[in-house]
């Protein structure tokens, strides 16, 4: 196909090479300016937030529950960025072993159909929307207990997180050299031993850093929040199965969706925090990940 | 290493019948834990349609095209506890288009200038920082796009589209406050467009330099090289992508319940309001109940059976290529 084309670029050459440069020099002007805008974009949000978040942002900001007076709002968001901690790390605490065990089924144990199915799952698993997730929880955990809890949030959070880290935790463990292997098991060291001992611990600083960008990108969901986590005080708590615990995303929805501009401050406010937790998070794990994978590849 | 030595030399004796067990036993656990992801998946389904049941029943298919959407339980109402989700389709297929429209060509472009043509310095900073855009949560984005993005819309590019081209329906009367169908394709379009952009740099990088070298050998200028080469090459991966792409604008649901507007009508003008499955779900599921969750949930399930679809699709199309691939090689 590709040949057929460049045949007849060259018999079109020559009569109008003008033209033929001006649509170069249109399309690859386009290119870079895509490259612009994509930049441009980021560039925008994430200074509005700095520039619309800076302005609330303060040490009561942070260490303070919210308060709310007949004069507005104010106090801070301590009790969201506690319990968002909390829902965050428990789902962490479930999804970072589960994904683990997949990865090693997926790299260790399988053979090419399963393997096959398994991606399948994870993939599918990846796409599911998050809103559709957070009905599943609903109709799961909420509905049977007859209320919110941080806990249905950390289950939702959870199944959101184990393709990710099962996808990174594969990849990384793949990069193990088979040599690391072949000498444990000529050592006469048992398969079980040898991936526990060895390969696991080669690969563990990949694994965490892809269990960070798993953490980063549960930290902003905002749809299992909204149906699991989003009916609770100003108060800090931290006891996720009694109740909804309160959280930084489902703060900024709602105050975003208020028509009090005080709440709107507070929305960016939150927003930095998260902002700057997420992208710190992502930074640094990339950074991290980068570093691993030469490293393993250089081997 | 230095570990695990002295901990098999150890363990000597019993180890014949301790490593059998722990073998059988790793591998039995990860087994499980595939099993439970498969399982999953299927749960998720039987729990949303086992929540959608009474909608299902009442409804059926035609659920999708009616455009009655009337949770009201007052008796005398016409149509009350009627719900059809026509509105919701239309809005979630035309939210989605307005973000493929702007997401594919621009992430397709930035591929070509990341894979093609930055030098390596500029590509190692932009190519991050696409790829950072995706790390913004919806929510954050949602905020910005009701805040910034809508108001600029609003005052802008609406006005601007309506007096060029409003001859055409779909550009009616600019937004009185920047929320609408237009805003929440903005909205996603910015959403896709890091997967686009990521996807079609990491397809152009495996096109061969042979190739490329042969096309530009043969008197091509680099953007018929690109064209000819490339993109042709590429075909097939670029349209999983942007079925990623699309599964990605179909199912988001916070950003877009937040500047699409919750509309309840089928509107013509891109610049009204509108709502899609996921924004209506978000929108109402707390304050419903009854006949009126039910219907959520079958939402909710033509949400997933849409996702389970388009990300089959992307597979299969993957494979196919793959196998062509496979054969001219």
């Amino acid at each position: 196909m590709a040949t057929a084309e460049h045949g007849d670029l060259l018999s079109q050459g020559g009569a109008n090479l003008r033209r033929r440069r001006r649509v170069d020099r249109i399309m690859r002007g386009s290119a870079v300016a895509a490259a612009l805008v994509a930049v441009a974009i980021l560039v925008i949000v994430v200074a509005s937030v700095a520039i619309k978040g800076a302005s609330q942002l303060s040490i009561s900001f942070l260490v303070k529950d919210p308060v709310q007076t007949l004069q507005g709002v104010g106090g801070g968001i301590a009790n969201a960025i506690v319990g968002s901690a909390v829902v965050v790390a428990f789902a962490a605490a479930m999804a970072l072993p589960f994904g683990v065990l997949v990865a090693i089924y997926l790299t260790e144990f399988s053979n090419h159909s399963t393997a096959r199915a398994i991606r399948l799952v994870l993939d599918l698993l990846n796409g599911m929307p998050s809103i559709v997730i957070a009905v599943f929880c609903y109709g799961l955990i909420v509905e049977s207990e007859g209320h919110q809890s941080g806990f249905a949030a950390s289950i939702a959070l959870a199944i959101i997180m184990i393709p990710l880290i099962a996808r990174t935790t594969s990849e990384m463990l793949t990069l193990v050299p088979r040599d690391l292997r072949d000498a444990s098991y000529a050592l006469g060291i048992s398969r079980w031993r040898t991936i526990i001992g060895i390969v696991l611990p080669s690969a563990l600083g990949g694994i965490l850093t892809g269990a960070v960008l798993a953490i980063a990108r549960a930290a902003g969901e905002t749809a299992p929040m909204l149906l699991l986590s989003s009916v609770y005080g100003n108060n800090t708590t931290v006891s996720i199965f009694s109740g909804a615990v309160p959280n930084i995303p489902f703060d900024i929805y709602q105050d975003s969706e208020s028509a009090v501009p005080a709440l709107h401050a507070v929305a960016w406010g939150a927003a930095l925090v998260l902002v700057v937790i997420i992208l710190a998070g992502n930074l640094g794990a990339r950074t991290m990940l980068a570093r691993q994978r030469r490293k393993m590849t250089a081997r | 290493m230095s570990t695990a030595n002295p901990a098999a030399g150890a363990l000597a004796s019993t180890r014949g019948s301790v490593d059998r067990l722990g073998d059988r036993l790793l591998t039995s656990v990860t087994v499980l834990a595939s099993l439970t992801a498969a399982a999953l998946i299927a749960l998720i389904l039987y729990k949303l349609i086992d929540g959608a049941s009474g909608a299902i029943g009442d409804f059926g298919i035609a659920f999708l095209w009616h455009t009655t959407w009337n949770p009201t339980t007052a008796v005398g109402v016409v149509n009350a506890n009627m719900f059809g989700a026509g509105v919701l389709l239309y809005g979630t297929v035309v939210t989605s288009a307005i973000a493929l429209l702007l997401a594919v060509p621009l992430g397709v472009g930035i591929g070509i200038f990341l894979s093609l043509m930055a030098p390596g310095r500029v590509g190692a900073i932009i190519g991050p920082l696409v790829e950072l855009l995706a790390a913004v949560p919806s929510v954050i984005l949602g905020l910005w796009g009701i805040i910034v993005l809508g108001p600029f819309l609003r005052s802008t590019i609406e006005p601007a589209l309506h007096d060029v081209l409003g001859w055409i329906p779909i550009f009616g009367a600019p937004s009185t406050t920047g929320l609408g169908v237009f805003t929440a394709g903005v909205v996603l379009a910015i959403m896709v467009l890091p997967i686009m952009a990521a996807v079609s740099r990491d397809l152009f990088l495996t096109v061969p330099r042979e190739l490329r070298d042969g096309a530009l050998a043969l008197g091509s200028t680099r953007w018929e090289m690109i064209r000819g080469v490339v993109l042709d090459s590429s075909r097939a991966g670029l349209a999983a992508a942007t079925i990623l792409g699309l599964s990605r604008a179909l199912g988001e649901a916070i950003a877009v319940t937040q500047v699409i507007g919750a509309g309840n009508a089928i509107h013509g003008n891109l610049f009204d309001t509108g709502d899609t499955f996921a924004s209506r779900i978000a929108d109402q599921f707390l304050d419903a109940s009854g006949r009126w969750t039910s219907a959520l949930f079958y939402c909710a399930v033509v949400l997933l059976v849409l996702e389970l679809l388009v990300n089959i699709a992307a597979q299969l199309i993957v494979r196919r290529y793959e196998r062509r691939m496979g054969i001219a090689r």
